[in-house]
């Protein structure tokens, strides 16, 4: 087998050397009843690379892939271009197939990307620091739960309604079994976020308030009110950032007062990928530093008094504090915080901006094409580069009629919201700067289509 | 002691680390230093070309807008490509050589995986896609799960977890949730003293408070004090097998049926699957949940701490309370993905939702792809092999370094030493940092913590005997050394990019960002550590 270096001399030869007749003496632990005799039944035999490949690719052109039709779909995952240099860069063996760096002296290569990454992320966020990633932004909002609760010492969090529905259900679930108070605010379809409701919801039991920015719904919340009403009371701001590319544009949650800022990074340097892998990103003032989950590089020096970066404050961590750790992530999103951080340093803050900024051209040029059909209007006046429409019917049917006639046109509020009262005819449309004129005006001739009801 | 690389490339050095003359530029030939992305860059650079925006933004949108652009300096593309390449040059990868870690399984990562992960219609596909759109990227969930099923001999697999301490947790919540449903509140789970510590995070994570067990000089859990502990509080237990002292545990049915004849549930840490896999189903030894590293087992990249992932098989007892999404096959041949909105539909008992969208199809791909590559034949060929080497190992170096259970029989995967028996003041760390020098990764170090100054070897399947045998030459050596008290070990490694690290002063005086003005250097100076 390619993959499998001994030869059956070598195996001859070492089972020897162990004092060991056969492989199977080395699995005399097992016991009889539960080894299998051989290899276990119905599944298939070992393949060579070109037949594996031709299995891999068939399944593949199963899909309808993003670059194949006119794309406007957002709703926490954006495709946004990604320059080649950074998948020929997180290729480099030295990078792929290396570990968790523990061994700092050989290992300075990853630590200082993620120094450089934690660098970037507190910059883009406004926060004082971040840490080296989670596995995304659903589950770092759920850590950022957990540690407002261990720094105001307060088991009450008030959730938006603008916040992402599936990070809404993770916080829920997770509350379930930890019985932390979760205060789900209802999603509304309404031109304006709901911040009023949010500083209404906030009491002095509250320990965070957690507001998406922009929200689900493209609309942009007023972080610097929900701020000041919730420390007023003692109680911390969570804001989540599912697309940072909107940082390049709109000011940074930290500016603005959040205390910790959480999101998905899968928008800078790593792509789509049917949801996964994506990559946690998590910041905060450094007051906090103690209480944060997850790994932190540091700077440091070596006995030679050169810079050198290692992994630190590890007491926090599961592999040292064990039962009493701030989390038990281990594994993280390592390679997907190089990609975004490649992609970062490509770009460079004015590059942000600029791309920031086309990305809102582009979305405004979606909407003002897609309102000119009758019945079809826009919910939000201020958005970045996704924003709901009101259809004159149920958006979930349309989407998959759009789909039948090759145009991949958003997410309908059904399927996000499928509890959701009032949301039905809500169709979720982003635009990046992958999105041409001829993608729109396509999305707009197939909806017009559909709504007027002629068939595919 | 071994002139195996006597004719290699060896940099002139002369006393352990002194250079012979220093250079201008702060590098060696080939030993380059980097400066950070921040001192290299500048605010009037780009990489990405890109026209300025056609419009204005909305009105709406004036009282958002940002001051000013993110302090984030650029680089060209030529600079970005070197800044990263030269970087990655400072990093040990499986690809140069031997990556030893016990409980990690650092194997080849084939790059087949990589090519099949990168097809369009798999890279390039949103998780919100109307389902017609995206049979493809569900029939690789559905087959990657069916062979999970068959490979470990349980009822189903929750797909989504993304790494394996959220397989743990996964695991565990489904615990929690089977035990809501019978209605009994039991608030303790038991863990061997040996266990990777995100088991007890894990456990006080979902809300259960942690017992500890202990392990019996032989390094096997303590089945006599465990069912001493068993009664109506303990919601289940949690054991690796392989266990992380290498060792199978030949009670776990016992320990099993006890477990549940008390009404608890069994958890296994699926770490260790690599030493099994194809060989021993854990559905037939009584488990009713195990995560299974992707990321071990399975082939696919590390990518220096992630991503991973971590499906968790499940027994009948627990199937019905797996979270949502997942994949199911309808009578008619047909796969459906069950999200929230369809939930309704037959699957009321899933516990909740752990992540957003559907978990790690990257991950999915690489491991498919890598299974079908092996096959049945194949991954037991693979277990076989990695059983193999970790006793070749093993009985290799038994003689220089202690082995706490050599005498318990062979191990499994891996091979346990420790530091007892050096010279005095010789510790495990001296060794480790030793193998920086030999061209090797260290072993894991001080782990587990039932062995003191434990040094854990896992050599993998993919190590060829010849791999092995300079590896192994260079453990004697280091061994032969400390015990002969050679005082260069203390201040190993020499001929890394860099050598000890000051962790204390990186803890007592935490710097985790960059604090300086783009473009200009912070501290150190360009010069006293070279740059590009």
């Amino acid at each position: 087998m390619r993959y499998l270096p001994l030869t059956l001399a070598d195996r001859i030869a070492m089972l020897a050397k162990i004092g060991a007749d056969t492989v199977d003496d080395l699995f005399i632990d097992v016991p009889e009843a539960a080894r299998l005799a051989g290899p276990i039944e119905g599944l298939p035999a070992h393949a060579s690379e070109m037949a594996v490949e031709r299995h891999m690719s068939a399944l593949a052109a199963k899909n309808m892939s993003a670059g194949s039709a006119p794309f406007f779909l957002g709703a926490g995952a954006y495709r946004h271009h990604v320059p080649a240099s950074v998948d020929h860069l997180i290729q480099r063996g030295e990078f792929l197939t290396a570990y968790t760096p523990y061994q700092p002296e050989i290992a300075q290569g990853t630590l200082q990307v993620l120094f450089e990454f934690q660098t970037q992320v507190a910059r883009l966020f406004g926060t004082d620091i971040a840490n080296a990633s989670m596995y995304d932004g659903s589950t770092a909002c759920w850590e950022a739960i957990l540690m407002a609760a261990r720094v105001t010492r307060r088991g009450r969090s008030v959730l938006s309604g603008g916040l992402h529905p599936h990070y809404g259900e993770v916080v829920r679930t997770m509350a379930k079994f930890t019985q932390d108070d979760i205060v789900s605010l209802p999603a509304k379809m309404v031109a304006d976020a709901d911040d009023a409701a949010v500083i209404a919801a906030i009491d002095d039991k509250t320990s965070c308030v957690v507001v998406q920015y922009p929200d689900v719904m493209g609309r942009i919340p007023d972080l610097a009110a929900i701020a000041e009403a919730a420390h007023a009371r003692g109680a911390l701001l969570v804001a989540v950032v599912t697309e940072p590319v909107a940082l390049g544009l709109i000011e940074a949650p930290g500016v603005l007062g959040a205390d910790i800022v959480v999101g998905e990074g899968q928008s800078i340097g790593v792509g789509l990928q049917f949801g996964g892998p994506y990559l946690g990103l998590f910041g905060c003032r450094e007051k906090f530093v103690r209480q944060m989950p997850g790994r932190l590089c540091g700077e440091t020096v070596d006995v030679e008094g050169k810079r050198g970066f290692v992994l630190t404050l590890s007491t926090r961590e599961q592999h040292i504090r064990r039962e009493k750790a701030t989390s038990n992530i281990c594994t993280n999103s390592g390679l997907c915080a190089l990609a975004f951080s490649i992609h970062l340093t490509l770009l460079g803050g004015e590059g942000l901006a600029r791309l920031a900024g086309i990305n809102h051209a582009r979305a405004q040029a979606t909407f003002e094409r897609l309102t000119r059909i009758p019945g079809v209007s826009l919910m939000n006046d201020a958005y970045f580069n996704e924003a709901t429409l009101i259809l004159p019917r149920d958006a979930r049917e349309v989407v998959r009629e759009l789909a039948d006639r090759k145009v991949l046109g958003g997410v309908s509020l059904g399927r996000l919201f499928p509890q959701g009262e009032g949301l039905r005819n809500g169709l979720l449309v982003a635009a990046t700067e992958t999105t041409t004129d001829e993608d729109i005006e396509a999305f707009a001739l197939e909806l017009e289509a559909v709504l007027e009801g002629a068939s595919a | 002691m071994s002139d195996i690389n006597a004719g290699g490339w060896r940099p002139s050095m002369g006393e352990a680390g002194d250079a012979k003359f220093t250079t201008f530029s702060g590098d060696y030939g080939l030993m380059l230093e980097e400066a950070l992305s921040f001192e290299l860059g500048s605010s009037d650079k780009c990489g990405v070309d890109l026209d300025p925006a056609d419009r204005a933004p909305v009105s709406g949108l004036n009282k958002f807008l940002r001051k000013a652009a993110p302090g984030l300096p650029g680089l060209t593309e030529p600079e970005t490509v070197r800044h990263y390449t030269r970087l990655s040059r400072q990093n040990y990868a499986i690809d140069l050589g031997p990556f030893p870690l016990g409980s990690c399984t650092m194997k080849h990562n084939p790059r087949l995986n990589e090519k099949m992960a990168r097809l369009p219609g798999f890279a390039d596909v949103h998780p919100m896609q109307p389902q017609k759109t995206i049979e493809g990227a569900l029939e690789v969930i559905e087959q990657l799960a069916d062979w999970l099923i068959t490979l470990t001999g349980m009822a189903s697999v929750a797909m989504s977890p993304k790494a394996g301490a959220h397989g743990e947790l996964c695991g565990l919540l489904c615990i929690r949730a089977a035990l809501d449903a019978r209605g009994e509140k039991r608030d303790v789970v038991l863990v061997p003293e040996s266990a990777h510590g995100t088991n007890p995070a894990t456990a006080a994570f979902a809300g259960f408070k942690v017992e500890s067990i202990p392990a019996t000089p032989e390094g096997r859990v303590d089945v006599a004090a465990l069912k001493a502990k068993l009664g109506p509080n303990v919601a289940g237990v949690m054991i690796t097998n392989p266990n992380t002292c290498g060792l199978f545990e030949p009670d776990m049915k016992e320990i099993g049926d006890a477990v549940h004849a008390a009404g608890g549930y069994v958890y296994c840490d699926g770490a260790n699957f690599n030493a099994i896999v194809g060989k021993v189903r854990p559905g037939d030894l009584g488990v009713d949940a195990m995560h299974i590293n992707l990321h071990k087992t399975f082939s696919t990249p590390h990518g220096g701490g992630g991503p991973g992932a971590g499906p968790v098989v499940l027994s009948e007892a627990l199937a019905p309370f797996a979270p949502l999404p997942f994949v199911t096959r309808g009578a008619d041949g047909s796969i459906h993905l069950v999200e929230e909105e369809n939930a309704s539909e037959g699957h009321a008992q899933a516990f909740g939702r752990m992540v957003a969208f559907h978990g790690q199809m990257g991950m999915f791909t690489r491991a498919l792809t890598y299974i079908l590559s092996h096959g049945a034949d194949g991954l037991r060929q693979v277990a076989e092999d990695a059983v193999l080497n970790a006793n070749y190992v093993l009985r290799s170096c038994e003689d220089l370094l202690p082995a706490p259970f050599a005498d318990s029989g062979p191990c499994m995967h891996e091979a346990l030493f420790s530091d007892a028996g050096l010279a005095e003041g010789f510790t495990t760390l001296d060794i480790a940092k030793g193998l920086i020098d030999e061209g090797f990764h260290p072993m894991t170090v001080y782990f587990p913590l039932v062995v003191k100054g434990a040094m854990l070897v896992e050599p993998t399947e993919t190590e060829s005997k010849a791999g092995l045998d300079r590896f192994i030459g260079s453990l004697r050596s280091l061994a032969e050394r400390a015990k002969a008290g050679d005082q260069s070990l203390h201040s190993a490694p020499h001929f890394a990019p860099r050598r000890r690290l000051d962790e204390t002063l990186a803890a007592r005086k935490p710097v985790l960002v960059w604090k300086g003005e783009p473009g200009i250097p912070g501290t150190p100076s360009l010069s006293e550590i070279g740059g590009s």
